[in-house]
């Protein structure tokens, strides 16, 4: 067995999209978690946001794609508006990968990329297949394609939640934590496979506590405190030169 | 009388081997058979009552939700007696045309509207038991909340109640015997009549009490079942042939890359996670080639290994 965890084959990116946040508010009931995002993430870039935990950043992403409906302000994707249409159709052109994988334990690591691929775009078992295998090859998972998600280990989870969005070639892909729940000696060879995919050209929104990372791959560097935006740069930027205490404080801890 | 003849009257009452062995004939003949005609039907009918009313329980809209708490807490709040006999006398005249008299379709109607009660809410409790993130993921991926409650959330949830629906099968046939209220000719009687009969008729309890054997008989297996289920549930095993079928096929695109490559994770899963893996762990151990590639393929366990694998074909089995 060896020991190395280089990365896997760069994933294709299709067609990526410019994400572009104005304003955006959320309240839940009578207390507001976000005090008007601004946010431009042009197409081919990948963004990440760091923060303290209750910031709002995982809000930002749920936003984005509406599994929270914003209370008020814009989301352009392309620049028009998602906002107002079907969330199905929005949700169709944006990847989600979630901080505790979700992946559906009752089908097989095949099935849970065919079944969404074929529900969302109406093709053959065949054709999903076809995707679903080229997919998990790029992840470097296509002999665990007929197992149960229960026999991965975590890493290997999210390497498929990951092959799982990518699949539905979505314009623009979110990280809601996606490392946070493995184990440490795995979250290299997702974070490769992360890189990978903003190296290959996607439009990438990362929520992350792993700051090597956000240093690394990120185009921009967005730090969220208390439902605002705080700082916002490359990555050099903020990490060398924070000008906020906020920042500064928060670095400290984290750093 | 002193305290040994009363225990021998006690004896004779309960025990007493004549009475049973005449009563035995009908309880084989068709006592236990309409028994499990009468649950295995109100069951069916009620699985699928009980879904119906489950996804209501569980909808988005209110209108839904209420109806399914209206019916389920008048069905469950109801003496299944009472309900048997409103059911069964008072729609008979619209039924028996149909019928020609048998109690039986609404014996099981009764049956099944009372058991749906029960198993809809037992359904409602897995589906809101599944995990949130299961319903973000689908929906995030696109699917529509219809399409991801359909593929992901309610098949997830059933599996989750197995147990406590084999649990319900088993009061059904227990509630089966309240059939006899509605009147049974000779050959429609179940075990529970056929006993009470046959008590009459002897003046001695003791085909009461094979009848009670007989319902032994068909419900401890089940509760036995429920502790299989349940256990290889949690132990994560696959409830289906199909999920047996992951350990062995492996239709990678040649030699190319495999799970060990990042090597965190190659060695979680050989380590215990994988029931496959770990089931052909000792295997690997004795074999011949015990190299690290095979744990992930249990096709190339040598042959004189078989006690090992017992737990793959275990759940090839169910």
């Amino acid at each position: 067995m060896t020991l190395v965890s280089d990365p896997p084959v760069v994933p294709v990116v299709p067609a990526a999209g410019s994400l572009a946040i104005r304003g955006l508010t959320k309240d839940f009931g009578p207390v507001r978690v976000l005090h008007g995002i601004d946010l431009e993430v042009p197409a081919g870039t990948t963004t990440c946001i760091i923060g303290p935990s209750g910031s709002g950043k995982s809000t930002v992403l749920r936003c984005v794609n509406r599994l929270e409906e914003p209370s008020g302000g814009e989301v352009l994707l392309d620049g028009t508006d998602v906002l107002h249409g079907s969330d199905d159709a929005l949700r169709r052109r944006v990847g989600m990968v979630f901080q505790h994988f979700n992946l559906f334990p009752h089908r097989t690591v095949l099935d849970n990329i065919v079944l969404p691929l074929r529900r969302v775009r109406s093709i053959s078992r065949a054709e999903a297949e076809a995707v679903a295998r080229e997919r998990l090859d790029e992840v470097g998972l296509a002999e665990k394609a007929d197992v149960r998600p229960a026999s991965l280990s975590g890493g290997q989870k999210q390497r498929v939640a990951i092959a799982r969005a990518l699949a539905m070639g979505p314009e623009v892909m979110l990280f809601d934590e996606a490392t946070s729940a493995l184990d440490p000696e795995l979250v290299k060879g997702v974070l490769a496979l992360m890189k990978g995919l903003a190296a290959a050209g996607m439009t990438m929104v990362v929520v992350t506590h792993e700051m090597g990372f956000a240093r690394e791959a990120a185009d921009q560097v967005v730090f969220m405190d208390r439902g605002v935006v705080v700082e916002a740069g490359p990555p050099a930027q903020l990490f060398d030169a924070p000008r906020t205490d906020r920042l500064k404080t928060f670095l400290a801890q984290v750093l | 009388m002193n305290v040994s003849d009363a225990l021998a009257n006690i004896g004779r009452s309960f025990l007493d081997g004549q009475a049973m062995l005449r009563t035995l004939p009908d309880m084989l003949a068709y006592g236990v058979w309409n028994t499990l005609l009468l649950a295995v039907c109100a069951t069916a009918v009620g699985v699928v009552l009980g879904l119906v009313l489950a996804v209501m329980g569980t909808s988005r809209h209110r209108l839904p939700r209420v109806l399914s708490r209206v019916y389920t807490d008048v069905f469950r709040g109801l003496p299944a007696i009472l309900t048997i006999l409103l059911i069964g006398t008072g729609l008979a005249p619209l039924f028996n045309l149909f019928s020609r008299g048998n109690p039986y379709p609404l014996g099981i109607l009764a049956l099944s509207l009372i058991a749906s009660a029960y198993i809809g809410e037992i359904f409602r409790a897995g589906i809101l038991a599944v995990d949130r993130g299961q319903l973000e993921a689908s929906r995030a991926l696109g699917m529509t909340h219809r399409d991801s409650m359909r593929l992901v959330v309610i098949p997830q949830g059933i599996r989750q109640v197995l147990p406590s629906l084999v649990n319900q099968f088993i009061a059904i046939v227990k509630d089966s015997s309240l059939v006899y209220f509605l009147g049974l000719i000779t050959s429609q009687r179940e075990l529970f009549r056929i006993g009470q009969d046959a008590a009459i008729t002897n003046g001695n309890l003791s085909p009461l009490v094979l009848a009670g054997l007989f319902y032994l008989v068909i419900t401890v297996p089940l509760t036995h079942l429920v502790n299989v289920i349940d256990r290889r549930m949690r132990e994560g095993r696959p409830l289906t042939r199909r999920g047996a079928r992951s350990g062995s096929v492996g239709p990678g695109p040649g030699p190319g890359p495999d799970g060990g490559r990042v090597s965190g994770d190659g060695g979680g899963s050989a380590g215990g996670a994988s029931p496959v893996a770990a089931s052909a762990d000792p295997v690997l151990a004795a074999g011949p080639a015990s190299s690290a590639r095979a744990s992930s393929s249990p096709v190339a366990v040598p042959a004189g290994a078989a006690p090992a694998r017992s737990t793959l074909s275990e759940g090839a089995a169910l």
